[in-house]
């Protein structure tokens, strides 16, 4: 394969038929990340962000399912794959950090033993490698004397420690992809800040895509090459991350980027987004967007649009078109 | 202003010690001796009326300890909280003053744990009504709540509903409106943003903003993210282990933070203008409380820390616009900070 894209996903929609209707949590997503590149995912609570990463995975909660669209990953469907087919990708060639590391890790096992169990369930290595491989990788993501930590609890770590073993956990075996859900958001920002730096460090070294999902925009900002802004379970503007950040142009980003209370100069009052995000089984007709929209006009009301290209980025905005115009 | 202002709230050497020791049979079959925890190690502040005062820190800094024994959820160990010039010390001594009692309320972070889901709005927010028999009328009592539902943005017509039908951010416009009802003067409150998604935190900050400026409200504001403390507060409190290692006006504080831990604080935060740029990472984490180091409790983080530092406790020195615990910045050793681009 000569093409560079490592995962491609194409007009992904996720469900959850409910007995009291059909909702649509992912609609028509559409995104690509290349072999070694940072693509973030933000968006509030609710936007279909962790949906997402959930169904690249194949872990999505039954009765969620994913309702159409496909999911390649090196040019190969991964989205209809058997259960185990799925099993065998899942850590081999896709990582996952989740948020909570006390929940990753089972707590009736020592973490040398949830490391080498990984290792050797997907390389072909005896007891002794899969244990020296282990505590390189310890060593790797930053523990102190790992070969006697090794044998440690997961309850004998401190939250910042659980998830540098739980980062360990997901490169155990050289996955292409990570899906980074949340992975500091439980953490303080000084312990944060260390996490972030490591898991870049690990990326660049063995050239790991990652998909990280998260509702901090700083986070983002300094770790992701380019920005996915989800809204109600679309995609509201996709792009480089600095286009995205300096120069918005979709209104729920603007608005996000104004709502972040920030440190140069003061201000007396924040952007403030009126309402909240719509509940899934009341998503408005058009732009999902429009009951908050300060730029709403007849057509949003109207019809749904699609990530359009603007600027560098596209965005799913019918202003842009409007632009386009003039 | 030549006026010599009297702070509102005078906490000083405030401290509250946790007894986490094992049963007692445990401890004489295992040997050990009883393990006490300084959540709170001597803390002074004050507060002056119609301002916001923050306390950041990290988890288990003692933050929201100091918030809950101002407004006496738990008893302090030692050192005293002066109210307007009454000294409320105890719960027991807080009885004799109903009316401080009233002046004070609290918001908290979970906007999901502090409302009773079995309750209606109507009567969470009424309920300081009664208890304190500021209204007596059942029909003034549902006009009063109307205002105030209406006041925090919400509609008179919610107080039917139950606090399920809400969201989180809906649910601290609740909280809030409770706090309101019992006519405080000083609101504590204890991250009450932190469980809400940015867009709606704007919302809840401008909210509150507004209201100090309607109603003259004095806030003491705790939170473990910077930009919001910057926003809201006229001063801040950086709390490390159970004590203040430094304070001062916000400007002054984000200006030339001194004391080395609020610098790595400013320098832990990721900001937009960042892209590319790599946070300067802090080594170490916050050591045990259980077993605190010696001397300066930042020392083994610190990288200006020398044998003094741990040895001794540093003590508060006055610096312009506040205070900062540190031999380093005594002893004159301390780097210049570093003027972050403005924008």
């Amino acid at each position: 394969m000569t093409s560079p894209k490592l995962l491609e996903v194409k007009n992904l929609r996720v469900e959850f038929p409910t007995r009291r209707g059909t909702l649509v949590a992912v609609d028509d997503v559409s995104l690509e990340i290349s072999a070694g590149e940072v693509l973030g995912v933000v968006g509030e609570s609710g936007a279909g962000k962790s949906m997402t990463g959930a169904a690249i995975i194949g872990l999505l909660e039954p009765p969620g399912r994913i309702a159409s669209g496909q999911i390649l990953l090196d040019g190969r469907r991964i989205d209809n794959l058997p259960y185990h087919e799925m099993r065998k990708i899942r850590g081999r060639q896709i990582g996952a950090i989740f948020q909570d590391p006390l929940t990753s890790l089972n707590p009736l096992y020592k973490i040398g033993d949830q490391l080498i169990e990984t290792i050797m369930t997907h390389l072909p290595l005896n007891q002794a490698q899969a244990r020296d491989r282990a505590v390189k990788l310890l060593e790797d993501v930053g523990i102190p004397s790992a070969a006697e930590r090794i044998n440690s609890y997961p309850h004998q770590f401190s939250g910042g420690m659980r998830q540098r073993v739980v980062i360990a956990l997901a490169l155990a075996a050289e996955p292409k992809l990570i899906i980074a859900d949340e992975p500091t958001t439980a953490l303080d920002v000084s312990i944060q800040a260390q996490i972030i730096t490591l898991l870049k460090r690990l990326c660049r070294e063995h050239g790991t895509a990652v998909m990280l999902v998260t509702h901090d925009m700083g986070v983002i900002a300094e770790t992701a090459d380019r920005v996915a802004v989800m809204y109600a379970g679309r995609i509201a503007e996709i792009g480089p991350v600095q286009d995205v950040i300096k120069r918005p142009h979709h209104p729920y980003t603007t608005g996000l980027m104004g709502a972040i209370p920030s440190m140069v100069g003061k201000v007396e009052r924040l952007t403030q987004i009126d309402g909240a995000m719509p509940r899934l089984n009341a998503i408005p007709k058009g732009c999902a967007f429009n009951p908050r929209c300060p730029k709403a006009f007849d057509r949003c009301f109207r019809d749904r649009p699609d990530p359009m290209p603007a600027g560098k980025s596209q965005a799913a905005c019918w202003l842009v078109e409007e632009k386009a115009h003039v | 202003m030549s006026k010599v202002t009297v702070p509102m709230l005078t906490v000083s050497n405030l401290k509250r010690v946790f007894d986490v020791s094992a049963p007692w049979l445990n401890r004489i079959l295992e040997g050990k001796g009883k393990s006490i925890v300084r959540a709170v190690d001597g803390v002074n502040f004050e507060i002056n009326k119609g301002e916001t005062f923050s306390l950041v820190g990290e988890s288990g800094c003692g933050k929201s300890t100091v918030a809950r024994l101002i407004v006496g959820l738990y008893e302090p160990s030692d050192g005293s909280i002066n109210f307007e010039g009454v000294e409320i010390g105890p719960a027991p001594e807080r009885a004799r003053h109903p009316d401080i009692q009233g002046r004070m309320q609290m918001i908290f972070q979970d906007p999901y744990a502090s409302l009773n889901p079995r309750w209606r709005v109507g009567d969470i927010v009424a309920e300081p009504l009664r208890f304190r028999k500021l209204l007596s009328d059942s029909a003034a009592i549902d006009k009063r709540v109307g205002e105030l539902l209406s006041q925090v943005g919400l509609s008179p017509l919610d107080a039917r509903k139950y606090p399920h039908e809400f969201s989180g951010g809906q649910r601290q416009r609740i909280s809030i409106a409770r706090a309101l009802a019992g006519e405080p003067e000083f609101l504590v409150c204890d991250e009450p943003t932190s469980a809400l998604d940015v867009s709606v935190q704007a919302q809840i900050l401008n909210l509150m903003k507004e209201l100090q400026r309607k109603l003259g409200l004095t806030y003491l504001f705790i939170s473990h993210n910077l930009a919001v403390v910057y926003h809201v507060s006229d001063k801040v409190g950086v709390m490390y282990l159970g004590r203040l290692v430094e304070w001062a006006d916000t400007k002054t504080l984000f200006a030339r933070p001194l004391h080395p831990y609020t610098r790595m604080l400013l320098d832990a935060i990721p900001d937009l203008d960042m892209t590319g740029r790599s946070r300067t990472p802090v080594a170490g984490e916050v050591p045990s409380p259980l077993n605190p180091p010696s001397g300066c409790s930042f020392h083994p983080r610190c990288p200006l820390a020398n044998e003094r530092c741990k040895r001794e406790v540093p003590k508060a020195l006055p610096v312009e616009g506040g205070a900062v615990a540190c031999h380093a910045v005594e002893e004159n050793r301390l780097p210049p900070w570093k003027t972050q681009a403005a924008a």
